[in-house]
């Protein structure tokens, strides 16, 4: 028996640049995982609903437009209501230190900034998914 | 009653989702599970979409699923991408088309990896069918991988089966007499706004001339363009005289019993590779056989006699 770690890609909000994402969904595919990708324009009950029913062990988010405080925390929120407390979520865009503590403390476990290796990732999402 | 399986019955979301990965997985509580809802499952019908890469098929089946949501009927997607044979990993990306499905609770979507599977869809698709069809999801719709002309597996699995093509593909529809060209019980020529409609159509028609007799249902060739949500409701009415159809002439049965042929076949087979190369026992002697096979010592043929008198014995 294979367990194959699923993962939902996905773009919260309004904020069209796509092009992080979709390299990083094309990386976690090369590293054996299935990469489900919605495209833009998520909400968080899209996101939330498509995590459900996908039944994937990582929630990425990706935001590059400053509403990270926002629509991360909104996804946080509806998945910690929903109990969902086996799914790893992380985030990826421009995210200042000082934000990084507290979406931290709101339940993501890893934000990944520019400049962050595939390998660290992958390594990140291997370690951390639920077993 | 175990839990996970009386929660799928109730329609659970996340119990549907969760049992279609242990069967993905090969995870033997899945097994158990399936055992449960097996009688209570075969009351959905089931579309079978395949086609050619890029011809609309997520679009269509988007916009299927919004019709027969009009028409009072809940859905079940399947909907398969092939799996890298080199990384295993696979990038599922046909909820891209689907977006505006997602917060109806009256449908549930699954992504799926063909995870080696060569003929249009994944091994768990036979589960998925049935579990969403224990759930109470009155149509499940399969939509396969992009397909070349060999992937004919959606017919072991569909009631229904449509074979969508685009406008464009000219003399190659003459050329594809085999394979997909044969499975369709419906032809859907998508984007029918793009130039050479007319063409595909004719040339469609008449590749159909060929094979229609007395007393055999001619295939009716339709035109959608699914972006503009145009030839879906004339789409779904044409399933549904084919179920009519179907249903009178006997040939329902038939294809229900072929599925669960297929899907007996696909039990057997998983669960005998995995006696074969997942067991500590075969490892180290198929290793080995590997090796005389490849230094002329051994044949192929030998080796797999072999194994199956190891097996058998």
């Amino acid at each position: 028996m294979v367990k194959k770690i699923r993962v939902l890609i996905a773009k919260p909000g309004l904020d069209g640049h796509d092009r992080g994402a979709k390299v990083v969904a094309r990386a976690l595919r090369d590293a054996g995982m299935e990469v489900i990708y919605t495209g833009l324009h998520q909400t968080a009950d899209m996101v939330v609903q498509t995590a459900i029913q996908e039944d994937v062990d990582v929630v990425g988010l990706s935001l590059l437009s400053g509403a990270h405080m926002t629509l991360f925390i909104d996804v946080l929120e509806l998945i910690k209501d929903r109990k969902m407390d086996d799914v790893l979520v992380i985030g990826g865009g421009i995210v200042p230190e000082g934000d990084v503590l507290k979406l931290k403390e709101a339940g993501m476990k890893g934000v990944f900034g520019p400049g962050t290796s595939i390998e660290e990732m992958v390594d990140f999402i291997k370690e951390n998914v639920r077993k | 009653m175990s839990e996970l399986a009386e929660r799928v019955l109730s329609g659970d979301p996340r119990a549907i989702a969760r049992l279609i990965s242990y069967s993905e997985d090969g995870d033997p509580r899945g097994a158990e599970e399936m055992k449960v809802i097996h009688p209570k499952a075969g009351n959905a019908y089931v579309i079978g979409v395949t086609g050619v890469m890029g011809a609309g098929k997520s679009t269509l089946v988007c916009e299927m699923a919004r019709e027969l949501r009009r028409r009072g009927k809940t859905v079940g997607i399947v909907a398969v991408d092939p799996t890298s044979p080199f990384s295993g990993g696979a990038l599922l990306g046909d909820r891209i088309r689907m977006n505006e499905l997602v917060s109806d609770e009256g449908i549930f979507i699954r992504s799926m990896g063909t995870r080696g599977m060569l003929g249009g869809l994944a091994s768990a698709v036979f589960d998925a069918v049935e579990i969403l069809d224990a759930s109470g999801k009155d149509v499940v719709i399969v939509e396969t991988v992009g397909v070349g002309q060999a992937e004919v597996d959606i017919i072991k699995i569909a009631d229904t089966t449509m074979v969508v093509l685009v406008p464009g593909l000219g003399d190659s529809i003459q050329t594809i007499k085999a394979g997909i060209m044969e499975i369709a019980d419906i032809f859907v020529v998508n984007k029918a706004d793009r130039p050479g409609i007319e063409r595909t159509v004719a040339e469609l028609e008449s590749l159909i001339d060929l094979s229609h007799g007395p007393g055999i249902r001619r295939v009716p060739v339709l035109q959608t363009t699914a972006k503009d949500s145009k030839g879906v409701t004339e789409l779904l009415d044409e399933v549904n005289a084919h179920e009519a159809y179907i249903r009178s002439s006997g040939r329902f049965d038939e294809r229900r019993k072929a599925r669960y042929q297929a899907e007996l076949v696909e039990i057997i087979r998983k669960r005998l590779m995995t006696l074969i190369f997942d067991e500590d026992k075969f490892k180290g002697r198929i290793e080995s056989l590997l090796e005389r096979i490849q230094q002329k010592e051994m044949d192929p043929y030998s080796a797999a006699e072999e194994i199956l008198a190891k097996l058998l014995k």
